[in-house]
């Protein structure tokens, strides 16, 4: 059946901010279907908030709404664009849900919008966990497919009952309706239950929790399945779980292909999903189904299924090279999966089943470290921030290469101690609880001398698995009794995954005379290719993996390389937006004017979620860790394949610059800012002589190696300070200290200090404005791309705070100070290419904080905010074009900058999105919400609109909790706030709200004539004429909308005092929008003033661009 | 560990390990793509005379079990593996799949690089070869390859078919008799039969028209089955008797090909064949798409769209894999015929197919109660 004709215009819903559960693999699939219905020729709509996307840069969309996935505001897209069909299956679960509340509001009717992909029906039917097992109950019996036995509750007493009737704990509890597992867990006895199950049945959308009987143990499988509309079903991918069934898949190792199912047992799981997809109704796209199979007897539990592109849908697709969400969006519109042309083979059709001739692992990344109140305990509520997925012509070479792309070395395998630290019997009841590194325990078990089988007892992972962790163990034995390093033992070693590292650890060399020692040997990667069919048929398109193996499939080519160096898995600090300025450069770099026909770009990056790892985004992709030693191997494969022009290492955050040193001392040439100017941004004796000769000051500060040197530094500066941890990205190990004993404590815990990794201590600047910068600079000029002014004052990490665009309280004067600064440093650092730097503005003093030689989180929200494409410009730069080269190209606008943006510019605000509903502490509460110096925020919004107010207010609409327009605001801050906090607080009264306060703030709200109901705080008794019961309690009765509530005092290693803590939790739990700041406190009363006068509509990107650029002239 | 060697008649070496027993073997060198099912390839009849190399790296995680045989034994010429497993990790396994082969005298090597093999083969075309663990002597290897006969014309149905009719009984009430001709049939191929109330009586390759008639069948099955359909000649002629009696046909595989024979069609040798599960075949009359289980490297020449002539009236092809348009099931228009040249039965691979089985009951149905209406008129 060809592409359907009645169809000439789909709004596409993008999955909003980068969340746990819900990262980049949206952007990835949004990005895929965006562009497949352009091809199409139709109109494409897009809403999405998330300004890191590459979805919603302007050309993928004809209308890209960068605006809050809220029903108002997908109403107001709808309203105005009048779509023919709403496309939501390929924005994860935020997507799905929003089409469900356009649905329900009767929106999708009165548009005449036709849901594609999955009907409303068929969701239901694959997300109501009822009624799915009524699906699988219609299945043929002889498939054998089960439902775990479960009942569904809707209130506590019916949990408690529901227990009783499932014969007892553990039970697991599932709130319906919430994406990546939130909310859910497993109870071992009555106290979980009331903790899971209460807090499941406030997340759940339908006030929906289900229990179920444990299958703690199964083994899991997962099956991505694809459906067109003539009924042609295909398995695109079967997925293992290294961890068994109590880990969400999230969190779990998972193997691709299944390596441990005959395949009488593997077809039983393909009949039972395509007979799933067919009773759900799924019509067009791609769904995944989960198994459970018992590894006594083969019963197989069936446990859910998406109707819709997932995660793992992502990953199937990186691991078979078959594009799920492009297939899907073609078979949205019409198309049978016969009539798509396979893209790798460009000769077979799409409907066929891929087949692997090498294997996948992926391995969870997590960021336990920037909460180290949360409990690590895996569970199936996913905790994992990234992940890393490596592809190797073995289990056990593919295994390694992903830890090792993990970026942690603590999470790599390592014998370079000769003894286990622990014994056996320790060990096994480590590796029975699962947690972050559990295979690493395992890995110590089986040196200690646990028996396979007491690891299975203890453990359940299969033992398959097991032995190949023994044979990993085998050959590292062997090198450690080898006499040397003969040729048949580092063959064999790197065959299954060893890599210098770990072998210079065994042998107690360094990486780089190993690597000396192999490449005498002649003992190198080759890189095979990811082609959908192993080998049957030629691959057209080069995706390629490293594998210790004969042969090699890299092409000769003629134009020159570029090697763009990825960001490697996600985490806080380092995700998408690192990615969207590599996807530019790759972007930018294939057809650059460099009189050859363009550059040959290569990616390389080992991230599944990303659109950099998608096969036609650069001319070539290797996916591979991003170690120096994988990335040297593939600069010499491709110097043996034709001219490398150079390597990027400027535009993937933190771990391709890390890189760059290595691969200089490698004689790898680096283009852009070389290595050089990246050790004088980064190193601080010698950044403080850049600055001094530009005459410019930082906060006082020094480098302590030891406490006592910390003290003598602080002590001279004088508290507060800021102190950090030297290289780092995210402001990991960052911490404002106001007195000694907390120095020492902070000096106790940073482990890793040393003469070569010193802690930085500096002057706080307490109530400075905070200004983030990025900028190109071509060696002679400087292009300031965005000026962005915190909304949160100096000490909260940038990554998490808010800020405008173009700044809203500074002047011309200051911005003018700013360029200044922002050239001296650019050129007395030396960068080709992107910089950006953080300034403070204290007592009219501009203070340099830092300066990153490199692409910023911000890249992409400066690049939407003035609608400049800044990252494909530095990629150009960085390959010798000129800034006025490019302004004459159009490459970059032919007159002003960022910095002087026209009067009528629009206002983008960006707002932070933080984990902290997704992590709990050990005794089950959540963790506390206080931003500070280290970044927490996974992801984050932007808001845009003509005015602050309305751009603030949207988005804090787009990042969690949107403003309220009445109600009830509490107040209750720090004693230092209460000033700031009057003038606010008597406007949120002006406009109607009542006032609710702790005593202390109301009476400095009562003395400045603001009336203010007194409320109890959680551990004070009621008095007279205060409301009985406390602020917590209110909260939890939704009895208030607004909180306002700044830290008292100090805060440190997650162990705030305790009402505050009580209060943001409490928030948290109940999704009220809770501000920590009095800087936050008027933005919002801007915002809410805007939400008030009703006066916020909607307006595409290329609207606002169109505006920029004529009055840009 | 014993060293072992894989020669191509080409000349192209690869080095390995000895896997399964220790010796040589020479044989015709496919490569097959399927992730799952082993332990069904290796005992597929279709495979005498071939050395098979897996695409997928790891071999032998789930052992070997006593169930899924699809026949009474292993009938690969040699094994050719990256990763063999070293344990076997399933429920229903009973020993390990190193232990099998070894039991069984099948020569194997492992560690070799699959996908280079696999490359060679796809670009240069199945070719003969050798594993040996016994002799490192490269060149008299070589000259042996190069001295053994190639599957052109070769036939090996006296080795893998059964020496006397034995009876599959019907589960269920019984409600058709077929003749089914082993040409290597595999074990699935029956039980499915079966499981739709057919006895299945599975009768030597060399049976005549005369035995089969003895059988009363309500149709005549030709199975799957090694060898160069072109070397095939009895079979052809029994089922050019079959169809001129009217008797409901149907073919899987080899039996595809004999009937393409039958109908006056040539046959031919693909540059590498089709040998795994995830092909995808159109059918034709309905324009679905099934993913099927392929093990053939020889193929009917037919012509894809509109009729041809045969000696039983028109005849026109049905399936057709879409990845390359080979010919993979045939039918006649006017007479109750038909047949597939990939695997309906799977075992291993997908049971999208699965339907044929019940095409081949209402053929029979359709038929029988034709005959009923005749003989009551």
């Amino acid at each position: 059946m060809p592409k359907r004709t009645d169809i000439k215009s789909v709004l596409v819903i993008g999955s909003g901010p980068i969340v746990i559960g819900q990262a980049c693999e949206f952007d990835y699939s949004g990005t895929q279907a965006c562009r497949v219905l352009r091809e199409e020729g139709i109109r494409v709509i897009l809403i999405n908030s998330n300004p890191a996307t590459i979805m919603t840069d302007p050309e993928f969309a004809d209308a890209t709404y960068v605006e809050p996935i809220t029903p108002e505001f997908v109403e107001k897209v709808i309203a105005k664009e009048r779509p023919d069909a709403l496309l939501a299956t390929l924005g994860g679960q935020t997507a799905l849900n929003a089409a469900i509340q356009m649905h329900d509001a009767g929106v999708l009717k009165k548009y005449d919008v036709e849901l594609i992909g999955a009907s409303i029906d068929a969701i239901q039917k694959g997300e109501n966990r009822e009624s799915f097992k009524e699906v699988v109950a219609t299945l043929p019996p002889e498939w054998g497919a089960e439902s775990a036995n479960s009942v569904i509750c809707h209130t506590m007493q019916e949990c408690l009952d529901g227990v009783e009737g499932l014969g007892g704990y553990p039970v697991v509890v599932r709130p319906s309706f919430t994406m990546g597992g939130s909310g859910s867990g497993l109870a071992y006895d009555e106290a979980d239950l009331h903790r899971i199950a209460g807090s499941g049945l406030a997340l759940s959308p339908t006030t929906e929790v289900l229990l179920e009987e444990s299958i703690l143990g199964w083994k899991e499988y997962e099956l991505e399945v694809m459906r067109d509309t003539a009924d042609n079903v295909v398995i695109v991918c079967s997925i293992e779980n290294f961890d068994p069934m109590g880990v969400h898949t999230g969190d779990s190792i998972t193997v691709a292909p299944a390596m441990t199912l005959t395949d009488v047992e593997y077809q039983r799981l393909r009949d039972i999903s395509i007979g799933i997809i067919r009773e759900v109704g799924v019509d067009t796209g791609g769904c995944n189904i989960q198994f459970a199979v018992n590894p006594e007897d083969g019963r197989i539990v069936v446990i859910e299924m998406n109707p819709r592109v997932s995660r793992s849908s992502a990953l199937a697709s990186k691991a078979t090279g078959f594009p799920i969400a492009k297939i899907a969006a073609k078979v949205a519109i019409g198309y049978t999966l016969d009539e798509i042309p396979n893209d790798i083979t460009a000769k077979t059709p799409a409907s066929f089943e891929p087949t692997l001739d090498y294997v996948v692992v992926k391995v969870p990344r997590f960021a336990f470290e920037k909460f180290p109140a949360a409990d690590p305990t895996l569970t199936t509520h996913m905790k994992s921030v990234g992940e890393a997925m490596a592809i190797g012509r073995n289990f056990t070479e593919a295994l390694q290469k992903a830890l090792r792309s993990l970026e942690r070395p603590e999470a790599v395998f390592d014998w370079s101690k000769t003894w286990v630290e622990l014994d056996k019997q320790t060990l096994l009841e480590q590796v029975a609880v699962p947690h972050d590194g559990r295979i690493k325990k395992v890995m110590d078990a089986i040196r200690a001398g646990a028996t396979p089988e007491e690891i299975f007892d203890a453990t359940k992972i299969d033992p398959w698995f097991v032995d190949q962790l023994a044979l990993i163990n085998e050959i590292a034995v062997d090198l450690i009794d080898a006499p040397e390093l003969s040729p048949s033992l580092l063959r064999r070693a790197k065959r299954h995954g060893f890599s210098d590292v770990q072998l210079g650890r065994i042998r107690g060399m360094s990486e780089d005379v190993v690597r000396g020692v192999r490449h005498a040997l002649g003992v190198r990667p080759v890189y095979k290719t990811v082609d959908t069919c192993a080998a049957e048929f030629a691959a057209t398109t080069p995706y390629h993996y490293s594998s210790y193996d004969e042969e090699t499939e890299v092409a000769p080519r003629t134009r020159p390389a570029v090697l763009i160096l990825g960001s490697g898995p996600n985490r806080i600090g380092q995700g998408i937006e690192f990615d969207y300025s590599c996807v530019h450069a790759a972007m930018a770099l294939s057809d650059a004017p460099n009189g050859l026909g363009g550059y040959e770009t290569i990616m390389v990056n080992c991230n599944p979620e990303t659109v950099s790892t998608d096969y036609d985004t650069a001319d070539r992709l290797y996916f591979e860790p991003l170690t120096l030693e994988d990335v040297l191997e593939i600069v010499h494969a491709e110097q043996q394949a034709g001219p490398v022009a150079g390597v990027i290492v400027q535009l993937g955050g933190q771990t391709p610059l890390g890189l760059a040193a290595g691969l200089e001392a490698a004689g790898v040439p680096i283009v852009g800012t070389q290595p050089a100017a990246i050790e004088l941004a980064e190193e601080r004796g010698a950044f403080a002589r850049v600055l001094a000769e530009a005459g410019l000051v930082a906060p006082k500060n020094g480098m302590a190696t030891t406490f006592d040197h910390a003290k003598e530094i602080a002590d001279e500066i004088g508290y507060p300070v800021l102190v950090r941890p030297s290289y780092v990205l995210g402001g990991r190990g960052m911490e404002i200290v106001y007195d000694e004993e907390t120095l020492a404590d902070y000096i106790g815990r940073a482990t890793e200090i040393s003469p070569d990794r010193p802690v930085l201590v500096d002057r706080f600047l307490d109530d400075a404005i905070e200004i983030d910068v990025d900028a190109l600079y071509d060696g002679h000029e400087l292009f300031l791309g965005g000026v962005m002014e915190h909304i949160e004052e100096a000490g909260v990490h940038s990554g998490d705070s808010a800020c405008a665009l173009p700044p809203i309280t500074l002047g011309d004067l200051e911005i003018q100070r700013i360029r200044e600064a922002t050239e001296a440093i650019a050129h007395g650092v030396g960068v080709r290419g992107l910089v950006n730097i953080q300034f403070a503005l204290s007592s009219d003093i501009l203070y340099v904080i830092e300066a990153n030689p490199r692409a910023s989180r911000t890249v992409p929200f400066v690049s939407k905010a003035t609608a400049t494409k800044l990252a494909k410009a530095a990629a150009r730069l960085m390959l010798g074009e000129t800034i006025a080269e490019l302004r004459a190209a159009g490459a970059l606008p032919a007159t002003g900058d960022g910095g002087r943006l026209p009067d009528n510019a629009p206002i983008a605000v960006k707002e932070a999105v933080m984990p902290f509903n997704r992590f709990r502490t050990y005794e089950g509460t959540y963790v506390d919400t206080l931003l500070g110096p280290e970044m927490r925020s996974t992801g984050e919004v932007m808001g845009f609109d003509a005015g602050f107010g309305q751009a603030f207010a949207k988005s804090q609409a787009g990042a969690q909790n949107g403003l309220p327009t009445s109600g009830k605001v509490f107040v209750s801050v720090a004693n230092r706030d209460k000033r700031h906090m009057i003038f606010p607080v008597k406007r949120l009264a002006d406009l109607g709200f009542e006032i609710l306060a702790t005593s202390g703030t109301a009476v400095v709200l009562a003395r400045n004539g603001v009336k203010a109901t007194v409320i109890r705080k959680l551990n004070e008794e009621p008095l007279d004429g205060q409301v009985r019961s406390t602020i917590v309690e209110k909260i939890h009765d939704q009895d208030v909308q607004l909180i306002i509530n700044t830290p008292h005092g100090v805060t440190s290693g997650g162990s705030p005092r305790i009402d505050g803590y009580e209060i943001r939790t409490a928030a948290v739990a109940e999704g009220i929008p809770c501000i920590t700041t009095v800087q936050g406190l008027a933005a919002a009363v801007q915002g809410i003033e805007a939400l008030i006068e009703g006066s916020i509509g909607v307006t595409s990107l290329q609207d606002w661009g169109r505006i920029v650029t004529e009055a840009r002239g | 560990m014993t060293e072992a060697v894989l020669v191509l008649e080409d000349g192209r070496v690869f080095r390995g390990e000895s896997f399964g027993a220790i010796g040589e073997t020479i044989g015709e060198i496919v490569f097959s793509t399927g992730m799952t099912g082993y332990q069904e390839t290796l005992t597929d009849p279709s495979y005498k005379g071939q050395i098979v190399a897996m695409t997928a790296p790891h071999i032998g995680n789930t052992g070997v079990n006593d169930e899924d045989f699809e026949s009474r034994r292993i009938w690969v010429d040699g094994y050719v593996v990256r990763d063999p497993a070293r344990v076997r990790s399933s429920w229903r396994a009973n020993r390990s799949l190193d232990d099998e082969l070894s039991a069984q005298g099948v020569v194997g090597i492992s560690g070799v690089d699959t996908r280079a093999l696999t490359r060679h083969l796809r670009e240069r075309g199945s070719m003969r070869g050798a594993i040996s663990s016994s002799s490192a002597d490269v060149e008299s290897l070589l000259a042996r390859v190069n001295a053994a006969p190639t599957m052109k014309g070769a036939s090996f149905l006296a080795d893998v078919t059964t020496e006397q009719t034995y009876v599959v009984p019907a589960v269920g009430e019984k409600r058709f008799t077929v003749a089914a001709i082993d040409l290597g049939i595999k074990g699935m191929t029956p039980r499915r039969m079966a499981e739709r109330g057919i006895e299945v009586h599975v009768m030597p390759a060399t049976s005549t028209f005369e035995e089969v008639a003895a059988v009363a069948p309500d149709g005549v099955f030709m199975s799957n089955g090694p060898g160069d359909p072109a070397a095939a000649d009895h079979a052809v002629a029994l089922l050019k008797q079959v169809l001129a009696a009217g008797i409901p046909y149907f073919g899987i595989c080899l039996g595809n090909q004999i009937f393409g024979r039958a109908l006056d069609r040539g046959t031919y040798k693909l540059v590498y064949g089709h040998r795994g599960i995830n092909q995808p075949v159109q059918d034709l009359t309905t324009g679905k798409v099934e993913i099927t289980a392929h093990n053939h490297g020889f193929a009917v020449d037919a012509p894809l769209a509109g009729q041809f002539d045969t000696p039983f009236g028109p005849g026109r092809v049905t399936h057709v894999c879409l990845n390359d348009d080979v010919v993979e099931g045939l039918a006649l228009l006017d007479q109750p015929a038909f047949s597939v040249q990939y695997h309906p039965e799977a075992a291993a691979g997908p049971h999208d197919a699965a339907y044929l089985f019940d095409r081949f009951v209402e053929l029979m149905q359709t038929d029988k109660t034709g005959a009923d209406v005749q003989a009551g008129a």
